[in-house]
C-alpha cells in the first residue's frame, strides 16, 4: 500500500503541487438484495497541470471515479485529497462548497440553465461563491470574451450552438477559478468541427496552466492528454504518459 | 444563516429558473377562492354573534326575571301548592336586604286595555313600571322623549310611554310626545316613544308593542298590588348566580317556602343563558372555521401539486444547481418561499375579493327583510383576519415543505449525465 508522502501534512494550501491524491479509494453500491463493487481499490495521483484522461469501455467504473473526483459522490472507503483537503469524510454541505470553490465541471450534454442568459449561468457559481455582484458581472465578461462569445452574453442556452453552448459550459467551470476542470465526454454531443475546436480550448487552458481531467471515449480527446488512465472492471489498468 | 446566504436565496427565488407562471396563477386563484370562503364563513358567523348578542342587550344586560309560583313541598307548617305572591312593599324591602343588585324593579301588566288617540282605538298591554325600569329593560326613548322619571312615580302621574310599533299605529307619521291618548278611557300624556331596537326574548310581548306608565300610577288605577314579576340587574354577571341564591333566601323567609324548592320561583338568568349563547356562537364559528380551513387546503394542495411539478420538472436544473455547489437548503428555501409567496398573493386577492362582496351586501337594506336583519351584517374582524393569515402561513409552508424535501433529495451525480 502506498502512503502519499505529503498526507502526513495538510498544509490546506495547494497540496504541494498535487491536485488529487486517491489511496485505496472503493466505491460499493448496496441496493439491498446485490453489492455491485464499482470501484476496488484506486490509487491516483494527479499533479497540479496535468492533462489526464481517464478511459475505458462502459460499467468500467469510470463514471464513478468522476462523480467521486468532482465530489458528488462519496467513496464507500479510502481517502481523498483534494488539493490537500481530506474531503472523504465530508458531509452533503461541505461537498457542495468544495464543488463550489475547487471544482469545475463540463458535462456531455452541457447542463447550463435554459431560462436564463449566458452571462447569468456564468455567474451562478460565483452567487453561489459569494462573489460581489460588480466583480461578478467582470468575471463572467472576461470569460465570455476569452471563450469568444463577447458578442453572446444575453443569448439562451437554446439560441446557442452545441460548441457555443459547451464553450459557455466551460466558461461557467472556470468562474470560480478551480483547482480541478472535471470534463465528462465533453464533446459526445458535438459534431467533429466543433468537438475539435472544444478539445483546441482544453489544450489551451492546459498550457495556461489549468489542471484538467477528462473521462471519454473519444480517443482523438485522449491523446490530446498528457497521460491516459485506462479503467477496467473498478481498477486502473494502464497509467501512461503521452509524449 | 448568513446575509450572503439570504442574499443567494432571495436570488434564486427571483430567478426566473425557478418560477413557473401560468400553472401558478390557476393555484393562486384556488387559494383566493378559500380564503374567500374562510373569510366570508367567519364574517358571518361574527355577523350573527354580534347581531344575537345585540338582540339579547335587547331586553336589558345583566338581568333576571322572577315570576311567582306555587310551592312544591311543606314548608314550616304550611302546606305544598301554597300560591307566592309578590307584592309592591317586597320591591323596596328586597332592594334594602340585597344590596348586591344594581337595581330591583317590579313590573304589573294588563292585557286587553284600550288605547286611543283622537278617533283611533287599538287594543294593547300595559306595564306597571318602576321608573328604573328603563335602564335596567333598556327601554330607551326616541330623540325628544324620555322614559318615566322618579317624580313621575312619586306624584302618581298619568305619564305613558309607548313601544315604536303601537306608537306608529296609533299616531302614523305624527309626533306622538306630548299628545294626549285615553287607557280605558283615562287621559295619559305621552312623555316618549321607545327607540327602535332588536330584541331577541322577550316575556308578556316584545317591547315595541307594550307601553308603560309609573307603578304608582297603575296600582291607584286599577287597585292592585300584586305584582307580577320582578326584575333585578346585576353590575357584574358573575354575582348574578350568587345573588339569586340570597334572594330566594330572602324571598323564602319573608313569603314562607323552602329556598331549595325550585318550583316557588321561577327565575329567567339571562347572564346563564347568555353563555349558552356565547357557546354557541362560538362553536358556530369554531365549525365555520373548519369548513373554511378543509376549502382552504384545497387550495393547498394545489400548491404542493405544483411545487411538486415544478421539481420533477427542474430535477435537472436542481442538479446543475447542486453540482456548481449549491448547498440543499438555497434550494428549499426558495421553494418555500415560492410556495408561500403564491399563497400569500392568493389570500391577498381572496382578501380583496371578500371585501368587496361584504361592501356590496352592506349595501342591500336591511329594512324590513327579517332574514337578513336576522343574519346580522357580515364583519372582517382583526382575529379574523389574524387567523386566517396564519392558515395561509402554515398551508403555504406546509405545501412547500415536502417538496422541497423532495428537491434536497435530488442526488447531482445521477441526475447530470442521463438525458
Amino acid at each position: 500500500m502506498n502512503i502519499p508522502f505529503f498526507r502526513k501534512k495538510n498544509n490546506g494550501g495547494d497540496g504541494n503541487g498535487i491536485a488529487i491524491s486517491m489511496d485505496n479509494i472503493t466505491k460499493v453500491y448496496d441496493t439491498g438484495k446485490i453489492k455491485v463493487d464499482a470501484l476496488k481499490g484506486i490509487d491516483l495521483s494527479v499533479k497540479n497541470g496535468e492533462f489526464v484522461a481517464i478511459v475505458g469501455p462502459s460499467g468500467s467504473g469510470k463514471s464513478t471515479l468522476m462523480n467521486i473526483i468532482g465530489c458528488l459522490d462519496k467513496s464507500t472507503d479510502g481517502k481523498y485529497e483534494l488539493s490537500g483537503e481530506l474531503v472523504s469524510g465530508f458531509d452533503k454541505e461541505r461537498l457542495a462548497d468544495i464543488r463550489n470553490r475547487k471544482i469545475g465541471f463540463v458535462f456531455q450534454n452541457f447542463n447550463l440553465l435554459p431560462q436564463i442568459t449566458a452571462l447569468d449561468n456564468i455567474e451562478m457559481p460565483m452567487i453561489f461563491g459569494r462573489v460581489p455582484s460588480s466583480e461578478r458581472k467582470q468575471k463572467a465578461r472576461e470569460l465570455l470574451a476569452k471563450m469568444g462569445l463577447s458578442d453572446k452574453e444575453a443569448a439562451k442556452p437554446t439560441e446557442l450552438s452545441g460548441g457555443q453552448t459547451q464553450r459557455v459550459a466551460i466558461a461557467r467551470a472556470l468562474a470560480m477559478d478551480p483547482k480541478v476542470l472535471l470534463a465528462d465526454e465533453p464533446t459526445g454531443n458535438l459534431d467533429s468541427t466543433s468537438g475539435s475546436d472544444i478539445l483546441s480550448v482544453f489544450s489551451e487552458l492546459n498550457d495556461q496552466g489549468s489542471t484538467i481531467i477528462v473521462v471519454t471515449h473519444d480517443m482523438a480527446l485522449a491523446r490530446r492528454a498528457n497521460r491516459i488512465i485506462e479503467i477496467r472492471d473498478g481498477r486502473i489498468v494502464s497509467d501512461q504518459k503521452t509524449n | 444563516m448568513t446575509r450572503e446566504e439570504v442574499k443567494i436565496i432571495l436570488t434564486l427565488f427571483f430567478s426566473a429558473a425557478f418560477l413557473r407562471k401560468k400553472r401558478a396563477v390557476l393555484t393562486i386563484a384556488a387559494i383566493a377562492w378559500g380564503t374567500v370562503a374562510i373569510l366570508l364563513l367567519l364574517a358571518f358567523g361574527e355577523g350573527l354573534q354580534n347581531r344575537l348578542l345585540t338582540a339579547r342587550k335587547g331586553m336589558g344586560e345583566n338581568i333576571s326575571v322572577v315570576w311567582p309560583g306555587q310551592t312544591s313541598e311543606a314548608y314550616k307548617g304550611l302546606k305544598e301548592g301554597k300560591q307566592i305572591i309578590f307584592r309592591v312593599d317586597d320591591i323596596a324591602f328586597l332592594r334594602e336586604r340585597l344590596p348586591e343588585f344594581e337595581g330591583i324593579v317590579g313590573e304589573m301588566t294588563n292585557w286587553g286595555t284600550t288605547l286611543s288617540y283622537g278617533k283611533k282605538t287599538i287594543t294593547a298591554f300595559v306595564t306597571g313600571a318602576n321608573w328604573q325600569y328603563g335602564d335596567i329593560r333598556n327601554q330607551i326613548p326616541d330623540k325628544g322623549g324620555r322614559f318615566i322619571n322618579p317624580q313621575d312615580e312619586e306624584e302618581r302621574k298619568r305619564v305613558i310611554f309607548i313601544g315604536y310599533e303601537r306608537a306608529e299605529e296609533l299616531f302614523g307619521k305624527e309626533d306622538p310626545v306630548g299628545k294626549e291618548v285615553l287607557l280605558n278611557g283615562t287621559p295619559y300624556t305621552v312623555i316618549g316613544i321607545l327607540k327602535k331596537k332588536l330584541q331577541m326574548g322577550n316575556y308578556s310581548g316584545p317591547d315595541s308593542y307594550r307601553s308603560v306608565i309609573p307603578l304608582s300610577t297603575f296600582v291607584s288605577q286599577y287597585g292592585r298590588q300584586e305584582l307580577d314579576n320582578l326584575v333585578l340587574k346585576v353590575g357584574d354577571p358573575k354575582t348574578m348566580e350568587g345573588g339569586l341564591v340570597r334572594l330566594k333566601q330572602t324571598l323564602g323567609g319573608k313569603c314562607g317556602f323552602n329556598p331549595e324548592d325550585t318550583k316557588a320561583l321561577h327565575i329567567w338568568d339571562t347572564v346563564n343563558s347568555s353563555k349558552y349563547m356565547v357557546n354557541f356562537t362560538r362553536g358556530l364559528n369554531i365549525f365555520l372555521g373548519i369548513i373554511g380551513v378543509l376549502t382552504l387546503l384545497v387550495g393547498g394542495t394545489g400548491i404542493a401539486n405544483i411545487m411538486y411539478a415544478v421539481v420533477k420538472e427542474k430535477t435537472k436544473e436542481i442538479g446543475i444547481l447542486m453540482a456548481i455547489g449549491a448547498r440543499s437548503r438555497w434550494i428549499t428555501l426558495p421553494f418555500m418561499l415560492q410556495s408561500l409567496f403564491y399563497t400569500l398573493l392568493g389570500g391577498a386577492f381572496g382578501l380583496l375579493i371578500s371585501s368587496a362582496i361584504i361592501f356590496v351586501i352592506s349595501l342591500i337594506p336591511t329594512e324590513g327583510n327579517e332574514a337578513i336583519e336576522f343574519l346580522g351584517k357580515p364583519t372582517l374582524s382583526v382575529p379574523i383576519g389574524i387567523f386566517t393569515a396564519l392558515v395561509l402561513g402554515a398551508i403555504g409552508l406546509l405545501a412547500g415543505h415536502f417538496p422541497a424535501k423532495r428537491a434536497a433529495q435530488i442526488e447531482p451525480a445521477e441526475t447530470l449525465r442521463y438525458e
